[in-house]
């Protein structure tokens, strides 16, 4: 009977409504934490000890690495159950997130290296944490352009979600890769919940900017996928309602 | 079976079997996967015909010497156990002190120093500011 509900949503129309209401809150309450979350990591947050100023870039580093990554698990999930259900509107949540994805681990990378080069000394080495973050980036890449070859609808969607599903090793790759391996990366600061690796007034900003990103990276989803949806669905009658 | 539950078979079979491909690969290739070894597993290859290789560890405190004048400093990498005497000509990175974690490039001369081509600094997971760090090590 739970199940029924949450099969409601994977009707184009029910999707769409329940989207249009939930975008702009997110959007909203996304870019209000960001907000906050700049300010307090670059104006509030003390100096570090070893960087100075220049361990701040971690307010914008670290959470869109992170949203490569929950971003590509989600885009994972949505091909599965797309191929599973043979439901369009999880092929079209998909889709709208791989540019998205794309873009937050350029992010990350390119922060990265602006930090790696004066603190390293190097913008960019191949050891396993940035090979693993890097391969993702490809992984988004291969994922739309393989989308945009195939001209017929539902052949680019397997194709590609395929391709997504595969993917997925690579997250828990990219994660342990500071533990299974020798790395110049760092390990993980925040992951261990019970002792952060970082002080309190360091680390408010930093939550609050990752949360920030996770929630508005949501009504942009609502955003891509509820055009995504308009457009695959563009000749029907309820289209042409709203 | 539905054929719903054959295609979620399906991709489950395929993430496994692709799963146990990749980690096969990539324990057969854990040398290659570590960025660096440690200095007691450099002295392990001291005598070995080498290409170049990079050795991690700490700058034993005390250890830095610069020449005066010029780029040329000297100076030991310890992991605790072994250590490693390290020559290198060129600018260091802003993070290179003494008691920091460091990863050097290059390979042993014939007086078992070792030659580097790079020096990087490797930084730990810790943030924190001056005060809170002056609490912590009193010593530093």
């Amino acid at each position: 009977m739970n199940l029924k509900k949450i099969y409601k949503y994977g009707s184009p129309p029910n999707f769409y409504r329940f989207v249009m209401k939930l975008e702009p809150w997110c959007l909203c309450l996304g870019l209000l934490m960001i907000a906050i979350g700049s300010i307090g990591g670059l104006f509030v947050a003390p100096k570090d000890y070893q960087m100075g100023d220049a361990f701040r870039i971690i307010y914008f580093h670290v959470p869109s690495a992170y949203l490569s990554m929950s971003a590509y698990a989600a885009m994972g999930i949505s091909s599965i159950i797309g191929i599973v259900w043979r439901s369009n509107v999880a092929f079209a949540v998909a889709k709208s997130i791989a540019p998205f994805g794309a873009l937050m681990t350029a992010v990350a990378l390119i922060t990265g290296m602006l930090w790696g080069k004066p603190m390293w000394g190097t913008a960019w080495v191949w050891d396993a944490r940035l090979t693993s973050e890097f391969i993702l980036l490809l992984l988004y890449l291969g994922y739309i352009a393989l989308h945009a070859t195939i001209k017929e609808q539902k052949r680019a969607d397997r194709a590609a979600s395929l391709l997504a599903i595969l993917g997925i090793v690579n997250l828990p790759i990219i994660h342990y890769s500071v533990v299974w391996w020798n790395t110049l990366h760092q390990a993980s600061t925040i992951s261990k919940l019970d002792s952060p690796s970082i002080v309190g007034e360091m680390l408010w900003p930093l939550l609050l900017m990752i949360i920030g990103y996770m929630i508005f990276f949501v009504g942009v989803i609502c955003r891509g996928g509820s055009a995504e949806v308009l457009m695959r669905e563009k000749r029907s009658n309820w289209v042409k309602e709203v | 079976m539905l054929p719903r539950h054959k295609r979620f078979l399906g991709i489950l079979v395929t993430l496994i079997g692709v799963t146990v491909a990749i980690a096969l690969i990539l324990s057969s290739f854990q040398d290659n996967l570590l960025y660096y070894v440690t200095p007691s597993e450099a002295i392990k290859k001291i005598d070995d015909d080498q290409s170049k290789f990079r050795i991690g560890g700490l700058v034993e405190v005390g250890s830095f010497k610069r020449k005066d004048g010029s780029l040329q400093s000297r100076f030991v990498l310890t992991d605790g156990i072994e250590s490693v005497e390290v020559n290198y000509i060129g600018i260091l990175p802003d993070l290179f002190r003494e008691g920091q974690g460091i990863i050097v490039t290059g390979k042993f001369d014939k007086m078992k120093i070792f030659i580097a081509s790079e020096v990087l600094a490797k930084h730990d997971e810790n943030y924190m500011p001056p005060d809170i760090h002056a609490l912590k090590e009193p010593t530093s």
